[in-house]
């Protein structure tokens, strides 16, 4: 749902152009990068991040915080994107989807299991669904499948009915390190 | 049936939770490398068929079948899997503006004004200050450069309404501003003058009052009689049957609207060029149907009109037909606008505004010998198709088709009709009317089986159809059934027999108050037997004429092109597969081109379970042919019929471009001789084959809260060939999951004809704490009348239509209640306990 370029009159790049109220410099941490935009206090965290710097592997699926599509990491724990106003962001370490692989020729072990279990299918939910799973799987490392089921629930796909989510994870707890695309496991 | 398993378990599977174990004949453990070889194996193990028993079935681990072998019976990876995990895959909300090389950098974004109200009179349209109304791009119907309405069966549907409103949110006008929220804005400032008429929002209220001897024009809504389609199929006579019998067994079954709730909302973004040409880049199934859509709407020649596939993030049938009128609608924003234009829908918009499944009601009345011999069936079948046809006729020739079951039986009625209300259009929704149908025939049969004193087993066993005998419009089963062993299989996997005893037994303690702790819990296991037509109804194929191109380009790569899309699942990697094992190529040497109208014949809709069967059946054949060309062309590096390596097929290729210039070869479908249907009477070969299943669900019914959770379910099926062991699994589970939200969650509230609940905080969809472990099982059958890659069948739909019924008839055991309503809320429970409780005084 992006509106005007960031080059626009408005000097904002986020739905915001009939806000009235001053706009502020959102100073974060994404991806490793020390980034900066300017923004209205209130804009959400998902539009700043598919918009601002365009990074659109962050999907918005429901824009209330139900489905999880627009799930990122904020300073290391799972939140809601469409949910956090730019503002809450301020000065905080954004993890979205484009910053879980080691490198652009490797996948991370989550990502490389959802490849080899079937846990994509349309993959929309992915994203978001990934980084469910890598917050999961950093405070809990062996989780049984009744604490999967748990670290998931609060992101919905309507595709695989859960299932092949489930092997992922645990294939993914079996794997250690990053692979390569396509590479052996 | 003896099922002896192949290859050894690989370590990972026995680790896995998933319980998921399939049938499948590849070894386990091969790599990229040893892909041809296998392709090569396998292609010998396919032609040559083998015994074509049950018994010579063969059942492996699904995760053991994650094998990098791009061959048929494999399981590669996902094509596109990487750019999904990376997030790098565009859906049509990524596209920027100047994606497709429209050089614009600056789109107009739309949004839709629609009634509010179910029918009414649009009699002027005001636009109130807030806004700068001179930036707004205003469409209207008289924007519309040819004709007024979405192309499908009946062209009665408009694109922008102009005078006559027939259901609440139906398009009136589009707004369009660079800023999203200035059109947002805008969007609640316009004033609609509607004068309201009395809607029709009950499907057999709009039936009996289309039909009235003194009908009045508020009586007929739509045509004649406010019947979209009505058909009957006759079998034997079904008057005179039943003097013949000993018990008559009557129910009501309903099922409710469902959404399909693909999780990336609807979107088109649109541009035209200076020469007029309109182009179209969205999230759709049906590409085909876009372009027909809109070369009516704008009066422009196929040539002119080009529909392009983006990364589609979930259909389930919702993007067959409504993603034509967003591209109109987005369309025509982007010719008045003068630029590039975008219309993406928000969850609620996409939730109350587009097709849903078809509510029905089904009645039906059957009779039977004491022995538990099924005499006849009656059966009436009515959908609620909404306000416009859009698919309804064919969405009620399944679900009629399907509605007398698996079951032989000599005397059979089927009445189908698909009424029209002021409902939303309802429209296609993966199972296509059968999930309907077969809901209300797999509770009748438990409902038989009580009255008649026998258990749902035996009563199903006894009845089950077998090769040799016929189906409700007398097509005679040629290709090999066995029912039974489907049955038995699920039996044994779910230890049916032991649970069903023992939940009887628990169940009557615990309403005795022996319950203990669990003196509030019941629990009960249920099962569906049933089948699923694979690929279109009847003369569908016939008329579809599907066509599938395969060509080679100077650097030997191989295309593959059909306008069959990848909707997640999984497309690009079957006919990676197919054209992989018959060309003997590495996967890299095949791209399969995405669905682009410019670049790809029409292989037909992605729908009706058809993409394998059917569409596969044509890259295999096109690829069969390429091969032939090369190798028989005898030019350059001489190309042996078996066994060569990629680089000599690239050399025999360059050097056939050098002589011929092209190499491409174009299949279209062929119907089978022996597939014979008869559209006016409903009789014959209603489908060239059939997906067989038998589905066992385990529910607990919580008497405290009145939930329903699903413990345990084990789905057992016959789908032919299984191509991909892994998405197959992945197809059949994503199902059951549907199917458990459409028995226990997933109810649309309706006020007034519009949709009270379009959030997925109100509209419930299950969860992973919500879903129980799916056992799934193929059971291969070498089957040689089968035409798909393989002897691959239809696979898609088929979950939908069994899962409802086995979790209902577990519920039935659970509680002893008759409860023939989904969805079955908590509350609808609560309300039926409370019925029974007045009803038993």
């Amino acid at each position: 749902m992006s509106t005007h370029g960031h080059d626009s009159h408005h000097a904002t790049t986020t739905s915001s152009g009939t806000f009235t109220r001053p706009l502020i410099e959102l100073r974060l941490r994404v991806n490793g990068i020390d980034t900066v935009c300017v923004v209205h206090p209130m804009a959400r965290l998902l539009d700043v991040l598919r918009e601002s710097l365009h990074l659109s592997g962050t999907k918005e699926g429901c824009g209330e915080g139900e489905c999880g599509a627009c799930a990122v990491l904020l300073n290391g724990e799972l939140v809601c994107s469409c949910l956090v106003p730019a503002l809450q962001a301020m000065g905080t370490e954004v993890t979205t989807i484009e910053g879980v692989a080691p490198s652009l020729a490797t996948l991370d072990r989550v990502q490389q299991a959802f490849v080899d279990c079937g846990g994509a299918q349309c993959g929309i939910c992915t994203p978001g669904m990934i980084l469910a799973a890598k917050a999961l799987l950093t405070r809990c490392p062996q989780p049984t499948e009744a604490e999967i089921r748990e670290g998931l629930a609060g992101n919905l796909c309507r595709c695989t009915g859960y299932t092949k989510i489930f092997s992922s994870v645990l294939r993914a707890c079996q794997a250690d390190g990053a692979t390569t695309e396509g590479g052996e496991r | 049936m003896r099922i002896r398993p192949q290859g050894k378990q690989p370590r990972q599977a026995e680790k896995q939770p998933s319980h998921s174990r399939l049938a499948g004949a590849r070894p386990q453990e091969t790599d990229c490398a040893n892909a041809q070889l296998d392709a090569v194996a396998a292609t010998q193990a396919l032609t040559q068929g083998g015994d074509s028993a049950y018994d010579s079935g063969v059942k492996i681990d699904a995760e053991a079948s994650a094998l990098r072998a791009y061959a048929i019976g494999g399981s590669p990876p996902r094509r596109e899997g990487p750019e999904k995990v990376r997030g790098q895959a565009l859906y049509v909300d990524d596209l920027p503006a100047d994606f497709y090389g429209t050089g614009e950098v600056e789109l107009v974004h739309g949004v839709t004004v629609r009634s509010p109200v179910a029918r009414g009179r649009l009699r002027a349209i005001g636009f109130l200050p807030g806004v700068p109304w001179d930036e707004i791009v205003v469409v209207t119907a008289a924007d519309i450069p040819g004709q007024n309405h979405i192309a499908l069966l009946e062209n009665d549907q408009p694109c922008l309404v102009s005078g006559l409103i027939n259901h609440a949110e139906e398009p009136l006008l589009i707004l369009g501003h660079p800023d999203r929220v200035i059109a947002e804005r805008a969007r609640t400032l316009v004033r609609l003058e509607i004068d309201p008429l009395p809607p029709q929002l009950d499907l057999d209220d709009s039936l009996r009052r289309g039909t009235k001897p003194d009908a009045g024009p508020n009586d007929v809504i739509w045509g004649k009689d406010n019947v979209f389609k009505t058909f009957t199929i006759e079998k034997g006579d079904v008057a005179a049957a039943w003097a013949g019998v000993d018990v008559i067994v009557e129910g009501d079954y309903e099922t409710g609207a469902q959404e399909q709730l693909y999780i990336e909302p609807q979107g088109m973004l649109a541009r035209v060029r200076p020469d007029g040409s309109v182009e179209v880049f969205g999230s759709l199934q049906c590409p085909y149907y876009v372009h027909a859509a809109l070369m009516a709407v704008f009066n422009l020649p196929a040539d002119k009109v080009r529909i392009v596939q983006t990364e589609t993030g979930g259909g389930f049938g919702g993007k067959e037909e409504y993603p034509s009128m967003i591209a109109a609608h987005t369309a025509l924003l982007a010719r008045k606008a003068g630029r590039p234009a975008k219309i993406v829908y928000d969850r609620l918009e996409d939730m109350v505004a587009t097709t849903k499944r078809h509510p029905s009601r089904t009645h039906i009345k059957t009779g039977w010998r004491h022995d538990g011999t099924l005499v006849v069936q009656d059966i009436d079948f009515r959908l609620d198709g909404g306000a416009y046809m859009t698919l309804s006729p064919v969405v009620l020739s399944r679900g009629g088709l399907h509605a007398a079951g698996p079951y032989a039986c000599d005397h059979v009625r089927v009445r189908a009709r698909a009424a029209a209300t002021n409902m939303p259009p309802h429209g296609a929704f993966r199972g296509f009317g059968a999930p309907q149908s077969v809901f209300a025939i797999e509770r009748h049969m438990d409902e038989a089986a009580a009255k008649l004193g026998m258990s749902e087993i035996a009563l199903r066993k006894k009845n089950l159809v077998r090769d040799g005998q016929t189906l409700s419009t007398g097509q005679v089963l040629r290709e090999r059934v066995d029912m039974r062993a489907l049955l038995d299989r699920a039996l044994a996997l779910s230890g049916y027999e032991a649970k069903r005893a023992r939940y009887d037994e628990e169940n009557r303690r615990a309403a005795q108050g022996q319950g203990g702790m669990h003196a509030q819990r019941r629990r009960g296991i249920g099962v569906a037997t049933f089948m699923h037509g694979a690929g279109f109804t009847g003369s569908g194929e016939r008329y579809l004429a599907s066509k599938v191109t395969v060509d080679c380009d100077a650097t030997g790569q191989v295309h593959v092109r059909a306008s069959s899309t990848e909707i997640g699942q999984g497309t690009n990697t079957i006919f990676t597969q197919i054209a992989a094992e018959i060309l003997g190529l590495p996967p890299d040497a095949i791209t399969v081109v995405r669905p682009d109208t410019s670049q790809v014949p029409n292989s037909g809709p992605t729908v009706a379970s058809r993409t394998v069967m059917v569409v596969g059946g044509l890259v295999a054949r096109a690829c069969q042919q390429l091969k032939t060309r090369l190798v028989e062309a005898g030019q350059g590096m001489r190309l042996a019929a078996a066994g060569y390596r990629p680089q000599q097929f690239r050399a025999a290729v360059q050097a056939y471009l050098a002589q011929h210039g092209t190499l491409s070869v174009t299949t279209e479908y062929e119907p089978p001789p022996d597939v014979q249907w008869d559209d006016k009477a409903y009789r014959g070969d209603a489908y060239a084959t059939y997906a067989w299943a038998a589905y066992v669900a385990e529910v607990e019914v919580d008497l405290v809260t009145y939930e329903t959770r699903v413990l345990d379910f084990v789905a057992v099926q016959e789908v032919g060939k299984v191509v991909h062991p892994i998405l197959a699994a992945g197809q059949i589970e994503g199902g059951v999951a549907q199917g458990v939200g459409f028995a226990l969650y997933e109810k649309v509230a309706w006020r007034e004809g519009r949709m009270a609940n379009g959030q997925m905080t109100n509209y419930i969809m299950p969860t992973s704490a919500d879903v129980p472990p799916i056992r799934v099982e193929f059971i291969e059958v070498e089957n040689p009348r089968l035409r798909g890659p393989g002897g691959a069948k239809g696979i898609g739909e088929l979950p939908l239509d069994g899962t409802a019924p086995a979790i209902l008839n577990a519920v039935a055991q659970a509680t002893g209640l008759r409860l023939n309503q989904i969805p079955l809320l908590p509350e609808d429970l609560l309300a039926a306990y409370a019925r029974a409780g007045l009803e038993n005084g």
